[in-house]
């Protein structure tokens, strides 16, 4: 286990890790985002909240390579130095999510293999980069499974025999094995019930903040950006109409739509 | 009235002759890109999917009048598929056909590599059912054509591995999938992974031909095919931990035979021409005659 980057590193990162410009796509005459840029540095956490319909998972598309946007930029500060990933090839591009990237996607069926074992789920990244050693591959998926508080006895079950919160914490597990730098989140807490987004939460605040990861994380769920998010966007018909510290945006939120939506979760 | 005049009612080989045209240029394709699988507009052939239409349209674009023809369905010269290939090319073609190793110029083979060492001046054609090792990993055809452009092949390990997580060592012992000068990964066909070193580095040309799936791929002679494996588990050319009980050989790939229905069995060589010949030079098993 290589291991992780943590927050005591050297700190004051001269660039940022992602840099967006600009991005626009629209479907059709829709619009899908617009004119949407941000800068996301080194080990910071940006949360993208707005409403079903408001753009949010087509910007992540954009950003993580599945969509091809139709207006601006998304340079990412790789080994080799920033590049624009919407122009690189794609065998540089599929590098970068196989290594340096990771995307865990809302339902876990779309991001694991259910045909396949717990740690050949977790192992199938290390292999694609080119781990050969079965022993190696094995003790490394069981840490990680470890890490994700999956039961050692349970590493060689298909996900199709987990809990839907064991397969998000097995989908994170797979994703994170490889040390990627940025990770995108779709919604990772949807669908589970409060008790298990809660530990699931704790688990990846754990995650994110020993690893030094910057992530993007799109939900519609506040208490989620609250609690992981250093940073906050809030979209509403495509486009950016606020952004700030986390903390900020949620307690004193200033465009009417964002006190809209602060103001409509409900307090038990 | 032989096959080839004017008068015969079929074409040299049953096929017309630009459909050969064709063929040979995916085969030629397949040459020049060893491992990689050519689309071809395959045809009906007067036989179902699955007994061998891809290699029969190989062969008939291989064959020329002077070759000799030699069938083989796992290793067997004697078997239904084996017999109605050989009469399909007599019949079409009027060529001269063969059970011998040594003789044939084109051997058909049906999931064997003939024990007998091959040469240059012969063709290996195989019959594929299912071209795309990747098929059962990821069954979209575009994205396994993507990951084969981009030599995206983790997939691939990630079947080993369940192998071995599951049964404690890889247990894959046919179709196992082979790298071809290290560049693309490739289905063997279903040979028995006893035959997988006999890919790599062999004199004859191989082609492979797969009818349904509409695909050709092919290894020049002397390419260097390498199975994979971890380094931890290394790959293993198995079979049965016997000796043939008809010619004694010792390190050919057999056949299990079940004698009765009280246990009795007995081992023979798949390979029926090798077998025939060791007999024939005086070898003899624990269970065969003398010659």
């Amino acid at each position: 286990m290589s291991p992780a980057r943590n927050l005591a590193e050297p700190a004051a990162p001269a660039r940022p890790l992602l840099s967006v410009a600009g991005l626009g796509k629209s479907y059709g005459g829709r619009i899908g985002c617009a004119d949407v840029s941000f800068d996301l540095w080194p080990g910071e956490v940006l949360g993208i909240v707005g409403e079903s319909g408001s753009g949010k998972s087509t910007l992540l598309g954009c950003l993580a390579g599945q969509l091809a946007p139709d207006r601006g930029q998304v340079i990412f500060d790789t080994a080799e130095g920033p590049q624009d990933t919407l122009t690189m090839s794609e065998p540089q591009r599929r590098r970068l999510m196989r290594g340096d990237w990771a995307f865990v996607h809302q339902n876990p069926r779309d991001g694991l293999r259910m045909g396949v074992s717990a740690s050949g789920n977790v192992g199938e990244r290390l292999m694609a980069v080119g781990a050969r050693h079965y022993g190696d591959i094995r003790a490394e998926a069981a840490d990680w499974l470890g890490r994700v508080e999956i039961a050692a006895d349970r590493i060689d079950d298909r996900p199709r025999q987990f809990s839907g919160g064991m397969q998000q914490r097995l989908q994170i597990a797979r994703n994170l094995v490889t040390n990627p730098r940025l990770v995108f989140m779709d919604e990772p807490t949807g669908g589970l019930d409060v008790s298990v987004q809660a530990r699931l939460l704790d688990l990846l605040r754990g995650l994110v903040r020993q690893m030094g990861l910057s992530a993007i994380i799109v939900t519609h769920d506040l208490a989620v950006v609250r609690l992981l998010a250093d940073r906050l966007m809030v979209m509403k018909d495509g486009r950016v109409i606020e952004q700030g510290l986390t903390d900020q945006v949620l307690d004193d939120p200033q465009a009417a739509y964002t006190q809209l939506l602060v103001s409509s979760v409900l307090q038990v | 009235m032989s096959p080839g005049d004017s008068d015969s009612p079929y074409n040299f080989a049953y096929l017309d002759e630009d459909t050969k045209r064709m063929i040979r240029r995916a085969i030629l394709k397949g040459v020049a890109v060893p491992g990689y699988q050519v689309p071809f507009a395959s045809r009906e052939m007067p036989m179902p999917y699955g007994w061998g239409t891809g290699g029969v349209q190989v062969t008939a674009a291989c064959l020329v009048p002077e070759d000799r023809l030699k069938v083989i369905d796992q290793g067997a010269d004697d078997t239904t598929n084996a017999v109605s290939i050989r009469k399909f090319f007599e019949r079409t073609a009027g060529i001269a056909t063969t059970e011998t190793t040594t003789e044939a110029s084109l051997i058909q083979t049906r999931h064997r590599i003939p024990e007998t060492p091959l040469t240059e001046d012969q063709i290996l054609v195989y019959q594929v059912p299912i071209p795309e090792p990747l098929r059962f990993l990821e069954p979209r055809e575009t994205e396994t054509r993507k990951m084969h452009a981009l030599e995206d092949y983790g997939l691939m390990h990630v079947k080993l591995y369940e192998d071995i997580a599951r049964h404690g060592a890889i247990a894959t012992s046919y179709a196992y999938p082979v790298r071809v000068g290290d560049r693309y990964v490739m289905d063997p066909s279903p040979i028995p992974k006893f035959d997988n070193p006999k890919l790599s580095d062999n004199a004859a040309l191989q082609l492979f031909g797969a009818g349904r799936e509409q695909r050709i791929y092919a290894l020049p002679p002397y390419t260097k095919v390498v199975s994979l494996d971890f380094e931890d588990h290394p790959f293993q050319a198995t079979k049965a931990e016997h000796d043939c009980d008809l010619c004694g050989a010792s390190d050919s790939y057999l056949d299990e035979v079940i004698l009765d229905d009280r246990g009795g069995r007995m081992f023979v060589c798949s390979d029926t021409d090798f077998c025939t010949r060791r007999r024939a030079a005086g070898h003899v098993g624990c269970l065969g005659e003398p010659a």
